[in-house]
Order: structure tokens, then sequence, then C-alpha cells
């Protein structure tokens, strides 16, 4: 028998949604180690919102508080999630793949002297000891993995592990955190453009290439992106990356940002391998391109053929019509 | 100023991936390795730190077989003065394994800065810079797209979901490269001859796992192929059956 601590994130006191998925995760694992799934969050007060995890199967629910955990803290972070590991004698702690689970993560496990499988899209048991799954090369393939050790850390790839109704008591406490938050600080959050998602965690992804032909045509994209009503995010081929015409943090591929969207629509990108790479697991694939030969149509579930500067806007009325 | 750059040896990420005949690995046969891209930003940024500072020195240092030499060259024409390759004959799937054995390497070092990129394109563990600065018990930014420094502290921006978080830090440090951090170098013709001169020390190394803890491969597969679309139409005219089949059909709209 073995429990599992779930590592829950807030911003700005409020529960992020992927804290969800990371629940659904831990109490996969935990039934399946046979035994409890506890849920903790570091804040500097109450986190809103943190009582869903007990919905998603948590036993009990921590908030862990410090002044010095508005924001992100990362030595203070690693130490607290690292003591309460070990004192707790968990099997297992599960993070998101987040930016923040992303620094967090390693070092958690470094400070446990534990194994750590980072970006894992699939979970299980076998004989006591956790198997992992968890993409490599962008996701052009796949390792299953042997997690040995306890505890073993894993941090979840966000939009794979959806989550699960299953209500546990979710026993609510909160216990103030001695000591010092850390040397790193976060002094503050330049906000993106309000309403903007990030690109790896929109449900839609409208990303746009060459076939764009200048910078100034991406409010074609943009203009598709603002009709999905604030549930699509804009993407960008590494070619208008490299060029200038986009910020990196929106490219898509094996050197950027891989996605899973419900939606991937691909405009004007020709589907180079590494583009490929970073978008291949989305759900639905559409590619608008002039040239029916470009590699993106193998991938794609539905493809258009044809001039983009006609095809776009007319979809961004077709799908106001549905938004609208 | 004296800089430790940790680079890794990738497979390009133009390579076609195919399972090797152990079932475990990628096949390398036809593969071209490259300097892993994030690594690039890493030496780019070292090497400028030193130019900016006029004084200094720029250490590479790589885990992995001795085919990672060739690596190691690359960065050391782009400038870098010095190479250490941790020779390790037997490869690991496990970050703490590579971590340990960069950190025994850096600890006496009296780095004022050690740089990774934010992670390698093959293996993806994004995770062996705060690792091994964990190991060192050093402070540590990850990913980073901006960086200043002002005598001993350094502020640097990483991207977060939805936002730019502004992180101050003392140093020494670790510190992880993302893109956008700068624009890498190409080696030039003169920094390719210059970095066949250069030291390049190699040590032997275990990466063993300690304490029965560790990862270990089990298989490598390939993703399922996707199943072939179909092309609803052509020009603005398709648009319509476009949204329909989103609709009706995939139901993601």
């Amino acid at each position: 028998m073995s429990n599992v601590l779930a590592v829950l994130e807030q911003r700005d006191g409020t529960l992020r949604k992927v804290s969800l998925e990371v629940v659904t995760g831990a109490r996969r694992l935990a039934d399946a180690l046979g035994g409890t799934v506890d849920a903790l969050v570091l804040a500097s007060g109450p986190v809103q919102g943190a009582d869903q995890a007990a919905a998603c199967g948590a036993d009990t629910i921590t908030t862990a508080t410090h002044a010095g955990f508005a924001r992100y803290s990362p030595e203070g972070s690693a130490r607290v999630i690292a003591e309460r590991a070990r004192s707790g004698g968990y099997g297992a702690v599960v993070l998101a793949a987040t930016a923040t689970g992303k620094d967090l993560a390693p070092r958690v496990a470094a400070r446990l002297g534990a194994a750590f499988a980072s970006e894992v899209t699939g979970m299980g048991v076998e004989g006591g000891t956790v198997i992992a799954t968890r993409p490599v090369l962008a996701g052009k393939a796949q390792l299953k993995v042997k997690v040995t050790g306890t505890p073993v850390v894993v941090s979840l790839r966000p939009n794979v592990f959806t989550p699960v109704q299953n209500p546990k008591a979710g026993a609510a406490q909160s216990v103030a955190v001695p000591g010092d938050a850390g040397r790193v600080v976060v002094q503050e959050i330049k906000a993106a453009p309000a309403g903007s998602l990030d690109v790896a965690e929109a449900a839609i992804v409208v990303s746009g290439g060459r076939g764009l032909k200048e910078p100034a045509n991406f409010a074609l994209i943009e203009k598709l992106v603002q009709a999905f009503g604030g549930r699509a995010a804009l993407g960008a081929s590494r070619a208008v990356v490299d060029a200038g015409w986009r910020p990196h943090g929106d490219q898509v591929g094996q050197t950027g940002k891989t996605v899973s969207p419900s939606l991937y629509i691909a405009v004007g990108i020709s589907g180079a391998i590494q583009h490929l790479a970073g978008m291949r697991t989305a759900k639905c694939i559409v590619a608008i391109n002039k040239d029916k030969d470009a590699p993106i149509f193998k991938v794609a579930d539905y493809g258009i053929v044809g001039d983009l500067f006609e095809i776009v806007p007319k979809l961004t009325e077709e799908i106001g019509k549905l938004h609208g | 100023m004296k800089i430790a750059v940790c680079i890794k040896r990738v497979a390009d990420s133009e390579t076609r991936a195919k399972v090797a005949a152990d079932g475990k690995s990628l096949d390398e046969a036809g593969v071209k390795f490259i300097l892993n891209p994030y690594d690039e930003f890493a030496v780019e940024e070292a090497l400028k730190r030193k130019e900016a500072a006029g004084t200094g020195e720029v250490v590479v240092i790589a885990v992995g077989a001795a085919s990672s030499q060739e690596t190691i060259r690359t960065a050391l024409a782009m400038g870098a003065d010095r190479g250490v390759l941790l020779q390790a004959d037997a490869g690991t799937a496990d970050p703490l394994a590579v971590a340990r054995v960069l950190a025994a390497e850096l600890k006496d070092g009296g780095y004022d800065l050690i740089l990774f990129g934010k992670m390698a394109i093959d293996d993806y563990h994004q995770a062996i810079g705060p690792m091994t600065a964990q190991l060192l018990d050093l402070p540590c930014v990850t990913a980073i797209t901006t960086l200043t420094i002002a005598g001993t502290t350094g502020t640097a921006e990483r991207e977060i979901e939805g936002g730019v978080e502004v992180v101050t830090f003392p140093l020494p440090a670790v510190l992880t490269a993302d893109k956008g951090l700068n624009e890498p170098r190409y080696p030039a013709l003169k920094g390719i001859m210059a970095a066949k001169k250069k030291p390049l020390e190699v040590k032997p190394v275990q990466l063993a796992a300690t304490g029965g803890a560790g990862l270990e491969v089990l298989a490598m597969s390939l993703p399922p192929d996707r199943k072939e679309g179909r092309i609803v139409g052509e020009g603005a005219a398709a648009v319509a059956e476009l949204v329909r089949l989103l609709r009706e059909e995939a139901k993601v709209l």
C-alpha cells in the first residue's frame, strides 16, 4: 500500500484547472497502489476552488501557506513538497508538466534522490512498480519506462488526463509553513493581453506559416482565433518564428511547444517533420494550403486546397456565425 | 566571469524516428547528430557575457559517448575556450544520474554561471539543469528568455501560461536557456580551425542509479499513424462543408 501526493497549482489565489488533471492521475495511481490521494497546494492564503480536488478523488486537501508563496517560489516550494513527501512516506508525487511544474518537479526529485519521469501521458502499476509512458523526440516516439524507488516523482502532460469525477472526502486543512521562501524570487508576472490563451493549453489552436507571405497577414489568423470566442490560441511554424514574424512562444514543433488540442488548424504550413512532431497528437487536424502535395495533408483529417487569403476569411465568418 | 555550459549531442530535429533492434532506443542508422538547439542559446549567452566582460572563460561540458567530442568541438568553434567530456559508454534514461556526474564535475569549478539549454530535444526531460542546481545547492531559473546581470544579482524572464515571470536571483547560479534568449552565432571557418587546437579533456564516468531509484526504459514505440484524412474541397467554396464535418463528424466545434 502506498499513498500519493498530488501537487496542485494556484495563480492569484485560484486553483488552476490543470490541477484537477493531476488529482485524476494521482487517483488512478493511488487506486492501483491501494492508497490515498493527499492534495497539496502552496499559497499565501486560502485557495479558491481547492475544494474541487475532492470531486476528482482527493482524500485530503492541504493548503501550505507562506507569505512568499503568493507567486511561484521555486526553492521554498521544492523544500516544502520534498519534506512532506518524505515525512508522509508517499509512494509517488504527482505534478503537472506546466511552466511551473517543469521547473519544480526536477528540484523535488533531486531533493528526494527520486526517480523522475516527466511529461507522462500514461501511467500504470505493474508488480507494485510505477510504469509510465512518456513521449520523446517531440512525440515522434514514446518510451515505456519503469520508475523505480520510493517515492517516485512524475509530471503529467497537460490536456491528457481528462478530469474524472470520483468524489472523496477531501478533508481540508491549512498549515503555515515556517522558514525562508528561497533565493529565487518571482518579482512580478507580466500578464499576456487579456483573454489570450497559451498555445499549449488551448482547446483549439490556429497556426500560421510561411504561406501567409508577410507578418501583417497574421491578422487573418488572429481574427479566426477570436471567432472561436476565447477557446482558441494562435500558433506559428518555426519558419515564421525564425524569420521574426511571431514571438518564439507561439512556435509549435520539436524546438517549440508540443500541443494536443481537440482542433488544430494549420494555415499555410507545409508540414516539416519537426512541426508535425509538435501537433500530431491533436484530436482533429485541419490543413489549409495551396499545395495539394504538402506533407501537412498526410496528417490532416480534413484539408482544403486553395488560396488561404480567400478560405480563412470565409472560415472566420462561418465560425463567427456559430459563436455569434 | 567563469561560465560553464552543459551541452548534449542529439538527433537532428528532421530525423524520422525508427526503433532500433533492441526495441528500446532510436535506430541511429543514417541519423545526423547535432548540438542540441537549446544548448546553442546557452553557449551564445556564455560567449556574449564573456565578451561583454572582456575577460573570463567559457567551459563546455558534455556527458556522453566518445562521439560527443564532435559536439563539444562545435561549441568550441562558436568560441568556447575549452571542453570537458564526461565519457560514459553506457547511456542512461535517468536524468538524476546525469545530473550527479555533472554536479560532481562542476562542484569545485568556481563558476559564476552554469548554463544549460532548457531541454534536450531527444529525451525531453527538461530536468537536468534544475536537478544539477539542486545537487549543488545553487539558485536556478529555468527556461529564461531574457537575462540581465548587475554585480552579483541577476534578473531573468521566463514564460508561463498566459504571462511572463520576472525573476531575480543571486550569483553564482544555474540558468536554462529558452529560444528567444539570443541569436546563436554560426561557427566561422576561423573558429572551426581554432577549435581543433583547443583543449578537450576526457574523463570517464559511470552513470549509475543510486539507492535503487531510477528510470529504466522497457520499450520504445512509434505512435500510431494518423488515419488518412481527406481533401474536403478546393477554395472558399469548401468551407461550409468543412464546418459541417467539424461539427457533425469530428464533433470538435
